[in-house]
């Protein structure tokens, strides 16, 4: 769901209160209105949230805290999303992974039961429809979120494979938990905080790994992953119980733990490395050229069994043509669409997103170049404005993961 | 997993939503302003240029500053520049038109004076005034101060 203005607004810098954007502004009003809440706005807006439109949502991009200091906090203390507008739900049945298998890359039947994944959603081309994380909870139950923006596409893509599948005698149903919330405990206090909420001994619960468990008394589906490169957790609860689980994390941190909105929680994941749906991978990119190879299981790519098979393991074998890296650069912070140039001034690909780093105090970028201009040290120019800047490519992630894992 | 959607372009405009604010942004009373957001301090032929407190109190941590050139000419509601902050790029408008005769450098190397000093250390061009009639067309402080409720309380 991206407007035109979108599209013109990524090449002409935005200007405040120029009278373009006065009918813009009316539009947002007009959006405003119509907005699905979650269980916590209210919450939000008592505790300083700046609500915006977000994927038909109205959600929180700051509080009081300033991008800035919200991603610095998430990493050095922790922090506190609402990410309950992402849609949550349970694939159910005897089949429902080898269902599952022809929709994504990953080796689901390889998981062990209370692990999970990241994964990608392909459409007959090889193309991502959408990431998502998967989580095997049993042979016959698979818990899975997807992003805000993509769930009408995506919950249409599975219905429409499931009646086939079902035409066809499989046994898989579904449920989607929109009487749940969902909330993001990011950082490195997040792990000690939930301890104090949960009786179950949270240090034998390691990255990737799901259990549902009572959390300040409610039962809860709890899954040790995150988007922010921290240690941390996604916590689905029942939404009438939500705001007082915020508040008991909150509370129980003592302050050190800070409400964070979706400003810093993309800060947070783009110096992670980590790929934004819309502006790093689309449904004419592929889980290769973003990536993502390291995602498909061994078997998948002997065996194939997903849409797009065909494609992907076909760039397997002889390379993708463009590649997803990462950039540094000088001058002003690079953003969607900015082009990359070689030295000698020919377009090599483009930025799909970027930003200034609050931890690294520099630009960091991500985009797509020629394959064969991807090794970490080639230097590029990055043209904003008109102007060309200095870049350089290098490895991601930008900052350090923390994952828990075993060691 | 994460938050999708465009960033640079929304925030922009989003990040001009309030509601939160810090009671009021602070204006300088001999100052003119516009409706972009920017504040002219004349002093006889010249003018100094900058953007507002409201302005950086809605932009947030400002990380750079797009300067013109010395000789540059910029026009009455032109943009001359830009300003980044963590999520957003904003043009910065002239409130009258005139040369540039010059760009605050210190903004290069400390982009957030833009934040701690908006209407002094924080200042981003002089210019030389074309057309000092230009300035009956700005707002003074008390009513740019009411411009600004206004705006806010539309969001």
């Amino acid at each position: 769901m991206r407007w035109g203005l979108w599209k013109l607004g990524q090449s002409i810098p935005r200007r405040l209160a120029h009278g373009n954007n006065k009918a813009v502004a009316c539009r947002y009003f007009a959006s405003d209105a119509e907005l699905k809440k979650t269980v916590l706005y209210d919450f939000h807006v008592a505790n300083g949230g700046k609500m915006v439109p977000f994927a038909g949502w109205s959600m929180p991009i700051q509080y009081k805290d300033s991008i800035m200091d919200s991603t610095l906090n998430c990493r050095e203390n922790g922090s506190l999303f609402d990410v309950s507008h992402m849609c949550g739900l349970s694939l159910k049945g005897k089949d429902s992974v080898p269902f599952l298998e022809k929709l994504v890359i990953a080796d689901v039947a390889g998981l062990a039961p209370g692990t999970g994944s990241l994964t990608v959603f392909t459409n007959e081309k090889g193309g991502a429809i959408d990431d998502s994380v998967i989580t095997k909870v049993k042979d016959d139950h698979i818990y899975l979120v997807v992003n805000a923006g993509c769930r009408d596409k995506d919950l249409a893509h599975i219905e429409e494979h499931m009646k086939a599948f079902k035409a066809k005698g499989g046994d898989v149903s579904w449920h989607i938990h929109d009487e749940r919330s969902l909330l993001a405990l990011q950082g490195p206090l997040a792990a000690p905080v939930l301890q104090h909420l949960t009786k179950e001994d949270l240090s034998k619960m390691y990255f990737g790994e799901f259990r549902v468990l009572d959390i300040n008394g409610v039962q809860c589906f709890l899954t040790r992953t995150g988007y922010t490169g921290e240690d941390g957790f996604e916590i689905s609860i029942p939404s009438e119980s939500a705001v007082d689980l915020a508040k008991a994390i909150l509370e129980k941190s003592e302050g050190k733990i800070r409400l964070t909105g979706l400003g810093a929680r993309d800060s947070l994941r783009l110096e992670a490395g980590l790929c934004l749906y819309g502006n790093d991978l689309e449904q004419h990119i592929t889980p290769i050229e973003a990536g993502l190879t390291w995602a498909i299981g061994k078997r998948r790519r002997a065996e194939g069994g997903f849409l797009g098979a065909d494609v992907i393991l076909k760039q397997l074998e002889e390379g993708p043509k463009i590649r997803r890296v990462g950039f540094f650069s000088s001058g002003p912070p690079p953003r969607s669409h900015s082009e990359i140039q070689d030295e000698g001034g020919n377009n090599i690909g483009e930025v799909s997103s970027g930003g200034f780093s609050p931890c690294l105090k520099k630009n960091i970028a991500i985009g797509y170049v020629k394959s064969g201009l991807h090794k970490a040290g080639t230097k590029v120019k990055i043209i904003i404005r008109g102007k060309s800047n200095e870049g350089v490519v290098t490895k991601m992630p930008f900052v350090p993961t923390k994952y828990y894992k075993p060691s | 997993m994460a938050c999708r959607q465009l960033w640079a372009s929304r925030a922009a405009s989003y990040l001009r939503i309030s509601v939160f604010h810090r009671g009021f942004s602070n204006v300088i009373k001999d100052f003119k302003y516009v409706d972009s957001h920017e504040w002219v301090k004349v002093d006889g032929n010249y003018a100094t240029i900058g953007i507002t407190d409201h302005a950086q109190d809605h932009l947030g941590d400002v990380v750079y500053v797009e300067l013109p050139e010395v000789g540059a000419a910029v026009t009455q509601g032109g943009s001359f520049g830009a300003v980044e902050s963590v999520k957003a790029t904003s043009d910065i408008n002239s409130p009258i038109s005139g040369k540039v005769v010059e760009v605050n450098e210190a903004l290069n190397s400390s982009p957030a004076l833009v934040n701690s000093s908006p209407y002094k250390d924080g200042w981003i061009i002089k210019v030389e005034i074309n057309d000092s009639g230009e300035l009956n067309n700005l707002m003074d402080s008390e009513q740019y101060s009411k411009f600004c409720e206004e705006e806010d309380s539309k969001h």
